[in-house]
């Protein structure tokens, strides 16, 4: 049995320690949200977050994750930062399939969380790993533009 | 009425977690619903069974489409795939419109496989060929209609006033005599009980309400905090995850095998041969992947394994020499290319592609003795039902598909042979259980049903104005629907209409044309891929007219305003594309070029030009300004996603992919070698439209045609060099 704490909440499973996060997610814990599209950490499809930082489920064996804080999309909205995140996302109207969204949030929560007010060409670098097939990049960059926006917004708004 | 009810019941029964979760926000529906049941009636086109005279406009029933609760929430049935065009969006806009309904109060179900829910013009429920807005424009606009008609006429009655007197808004029947209102929801049962009307007014397009505004997706929500189904995130209980190991060579079959390792792998429930391989049946994805990895398998791989592409595309070329079918003929091209003041030559190739949606392939299957019951993304119900049917020895109507949201098609999921959903019926007819199979993103890029890999020659002379004199083109591949359902309708005098099609229908004013095909045959199963035909005929054609234009010494926009025909939508998305862009105007930064290209496809025009550089060898598109004349625009916002969608779905295939073979192996697997675009390399995009009052044509498919000769002929104004490969970065710039 290994434990792991996902979005919070402390939950055991039984899996083999080399599975990829991803399936037991999925597989074990039916937390759909994060999708595989690779296996090979190349799409970021199935970006989570462990202890606050990107990673590509696809290649974390579980075992790594034990003992660690593992955020997925489901649990994206319990922090400030998430939720403005997904706000902008639908301000914006930025997914078509919407199958990569998942990821795309949350690498993008990671990228805010580090740098809360990033240049063009940071997000490009950040979001490089994320495949998108229907192209709805032009809006992913207009969404974290505006997610930082009003992340500096409120802060400075509390300063005041 | 009996079956009607037996219907319902089975309908509202049948709950299952992608349904659950589109009615979660609705579950009182399930109370009040009045224009509210399933209700498949026969024939693709239902009448009122009642209705004696036959409506000089066919009437669709709305209560298979609109379903009205009594807490006022309307849920429409949706009959196309969402795959990311947004269906679920535009077409509740157009009952919306019609219905007078608060917008406000909409959701969306995906319909389930009857013979109401067909596309209006395929005669068979299947979502493709940028038709759906097409398709559903008038239909959903007359549902909605005749909705808002019993509405209203349930409401006159109940005050016992005129229905003239009456008018619907919001969501609400008022009568302005006496004030008084009442909502739909309050409505809904006594309108259901009322005869469908068999006169249906449409508005004039001057008080379209939500019809050319834009809209918010409906889909957006869900789909931006993980609860949007898509097929992979169907679970049943007691159900396996089934891996295929299928043959390496295309055709090749099962000799031998020996699962003695792969059964050792814990979650392991049972390895079975089935039809296209050795399946593994696991509890859950990484057993069944892990014990699939250590199957041993030897294949007796067939003829396919002698297939090379280098050998494939030198005989396509030699084959591009000789006469083949006439697709079109005008006048003597040999004459004219004789008569010719100056002449060009040209041979292209274009490989095979994969589609390579975000989602790879997966099928849910619970087959039971007397039923089946199939989860997953698929663009053709009605032919994945029937195919299934006859698989599991069933009767069609024992067969039922649950939509899932499509984590992208691109036309992948409308495989006209059914292959996924066929071999994952024969993977649960082996396994007896409930089983989803999933293809690894390998399985995907390797699995075949590609884009034909083309070889296409022209040549083409023009006289001493410069005026284009003869155009000789030949094109060489494969047929995608010949041996398919879709052969009767595509296939004409042995030419594949998909084959030719942007080619043979050259607009351009040419007194000597020319169009041959040579329809080719080997193992490798091809299949329609975003803009079909035209994702490789607009890339030869745009870059030939571009050549004439050089070798007439004219400018490329000029060159081809001069020669397409007058007054025609061609020349209205060219000339808009030119002006928003600047061209000939606009000082471009240093090494930057223009390339322009138009076509139609799907009935739509779109012009497009590409703003590109060098950097370091790189090719580096940085700006893209499209113009399309798709007819009326029902969501702007929806357009401009599309366009930009194709955009990129095309520059990913004009700079990046390919899929090639040696020795009848696909030598590509993944994203790491097989490359759509990415966040870095997408260029701005500015999407202009031409005002128009057309009926509605396509527009998922349309913007992908212009995109690759556009940057081939910005490329050739940077570099001197014609480029007649795709993709473009095999190439190398001095």
């Amino acid at each position: 049995m290994i434990s792991l704490f996902i979005n919070g909440k402390k939950i055991k499973v039984d899996a083999d320690p080399g599975t990829p996060l991803l399936w037991v997610l999925r597989d074990h814990l039916q937390l759909t949200g994060t999708k595989y599209g690779c296996g090979i950490a190349q799409c970021g499809a199935c970006t989570v977050h462990l202890d606050g930082r990107a990673v590509r489920s696809c290649v974390t064996p579980v075992s790594m994750a034990s003992g660690k804080q593992v955020t997925t999309i489901e649990g994206l909205a319990e922090t400030a930062l998430g939720k403005t995140v997904q706000a902008a996302w639908q301000e914006v109207d930025v997914p078509q399939c919407g199958y990569c969204q998942s990821g795309q949030i949350m690498a993008a929560t990671a990228l805010l969380k580090e740098n809360p007010h990033p240049s063009e060409s940071q997000i490009a670098a950040a979001m490089d790993g994320i495949l998108c097939r229907c192209g709805t990049y032009n809006r992913i960059r207009s969404a974290i533009q505006m997610a930082a926006d009003q992340t500096v917004a409120k802060k400075n708004g509390g300063a005041a | 009425m009996k079956t009607q009810m037996k219907i319902q019941k089975k309908n509202l029964t049948e709950q299952n977690p992608s349904r659950r979760q589109f009615l979660k926000d609705s579950a009182a529906l399930m109370g009040g619903l009045v224009i509210g049941f399933y209700l498949p009636m026969k024939g693709g086109r239902a009448y009122a069974a009642d209705a004696q005279p036959k409506p000089a406009k066919p009437i669709y029933p709305p209560n298979a489409f609109i379903r009205i609760a009594a807490d006022d929430s309307i849920t429409i049935v949706v009959n196309k795939s969402e795959m990311g065009q947004g269906v679920y969006t535009s077409l509740p806009m157009l009952i919306a419109e019609e219905l007078e309904a608060d917008w406000s109060r909409i959701s969306v179900v995906s319909a389930p496989v009857a013979a109401v829910y067909n596309h209006t013009a395929f005669g068979m429920q299947m979502t493709g060929g940028s038709s759906s807005i097409p398709s559903s424009w008038e239909q959903m606009r007359r549902v909605g209609a005749s909705a808002r008609i019993m509405l209203i006429r349930a409401a006159a009655r109940q005050w016992g006033v005129p229905e003239s007197e009456c008018r619907a808004e919001n969501s609400q029947v008022i009568h302005a005599g006496s004030g008084k209102r009442s909502s739909y929801g309050a409505l809904a049962e006594a309108a259901a009980k009322l005869p469908l009307p068999d006169q249906v007014a449409l508005k004039s397009p001057k008080d379209f309400k939500i019809i050319g505004k834009p809209m918010k997706r409906l889909d957006t929500p869900a789909k931006i905090n993980g609860t949007a189904q898509f097929g992979l995130d169907v679970y049943l209980p007691g159900m396996l995850t089934v891996l295929i190991a299928r043959s390496p060579v295309f055709g090749g079959k099962v000799k031998r095998f020996d699962a003695t390792e792969a059964r050792k792998v814990s979650g392991v429930q049972g390895v079975y041969q089935v039809p296209t391989g050795i399946a593994v049946a696991a509890s859950g994805f990484w057993p069944a992947k892990t014990a699939r990895d250590l199957l041993a398998i030897d294949w007796d791989e067939g003829p396919g394994a002698a297939l090379s592409t280098p050998k494939m595309f030198a005989e396509f070329l030699e084959l591009a020499k000789t006469p083949g079918a006439v697709a079109r003929k005008d006048g003597d091209p040999v004459k004219g290319l004789k008569e010719a003041h100056k002449t060009v030559s040209a041979e292209y190739e274009v490989p095979y592609l994969a589609h390579a949606a975000m989602e790879p392939l997966n099928v849910v299957v619970d087959l039971k003795p007397d039923h089946c019951v199939i989860w997953t993304g698929t663009q053709s119900q009605t032919m994945d039902r029937n195919m299934a049917a006859q698989v599991a020895m069933l009767d069609p109507d024992q067969v039922e598909i649950h939509t899932t949201f499509l984590g992208g098609g691109f036309g992948r999921r409308a495989n006209p042979r059914s292959d996924f959903v066929i071999e994952a019926v024969q993977a649960a007819m082996a396994v007896g259980k409930p089983v989803k199979v999933v293809w690894t993103r390998e399985d995907d890029t390797q699995g075949g049903n590609y884009r034909p890999m083309w070889a296409d020659r022209i040549e083409a002379g023009i006289a001493k104005n410069g005026k284009p004199l003869a155009w000789a083109h030949t094109i060489v591949g494969q047929s995608i629907v010949a041996g398919t359902a879709f052969e009767g309708f595509l296939v004409h005098n042995g030419i594949d209409a998909t084959s030719v099609e942007g080619a043979a229908d050259i607009p351009y004013a040419i007194p000597n044309v020319q169009v041959d095909l040579h329809t080719t045959k080997n193992e490798v199963p091809v299949q329609w891929w975003r803009s079909v035909g035209h994702s490789h005929t607009a890339f030869v054609v745009e870059t030939m007219v571009d050549e004439l234009a050089h070798l007439a010494g004219k400018d490329p926009v000029a060159y081809r305003l001069s020669i397409l025909p007058a007054a025609s939508r061609y020349r209205g998305v060219l000339q808009l594309a030119a002006d928003k862009a600047g061209w000939g105007k606009k000082k471009l930064p240093a090494n930057h070029a223009y390339g322009v290209a138009v076509h139609k496809s799907f009935n739509s025009y779109v012009a497009e030009i590409a703003e590109v550089s060098l950097e370091n060898g790189k090719i580096r598109v940085h700006r893209v300004v499209a113009a399309v004349d798709c007819g009326m625009v029902v969501n702007p916002d929806g357009v401009e996603q599309q366009i930009e969608s194709a955009i990129v779905y095309g520059l990913s295939a004009a700079l990046h992919d390919a899929i090639t073979l040696e020795n009848g192996r696909v030598m590509q697997s993944n994203f790491n070698d097989y490359q759509p675009l990415r966040f870095s390399e997408m260029p701005q995009v500015e999407v202009h439209i031409v005002a128009s009052s057309e009926a509605p044509t396509g527009i998922g498919e349309p913007g992908l045609p212009p995109i690759a000769p556009a940057v081939a002929n910005a490329l050739f104004k940077l570099t001197g060099k014609r480029l007649r490969r795709m993709p473009f970065d095999r190439e190398t710039f001095v």
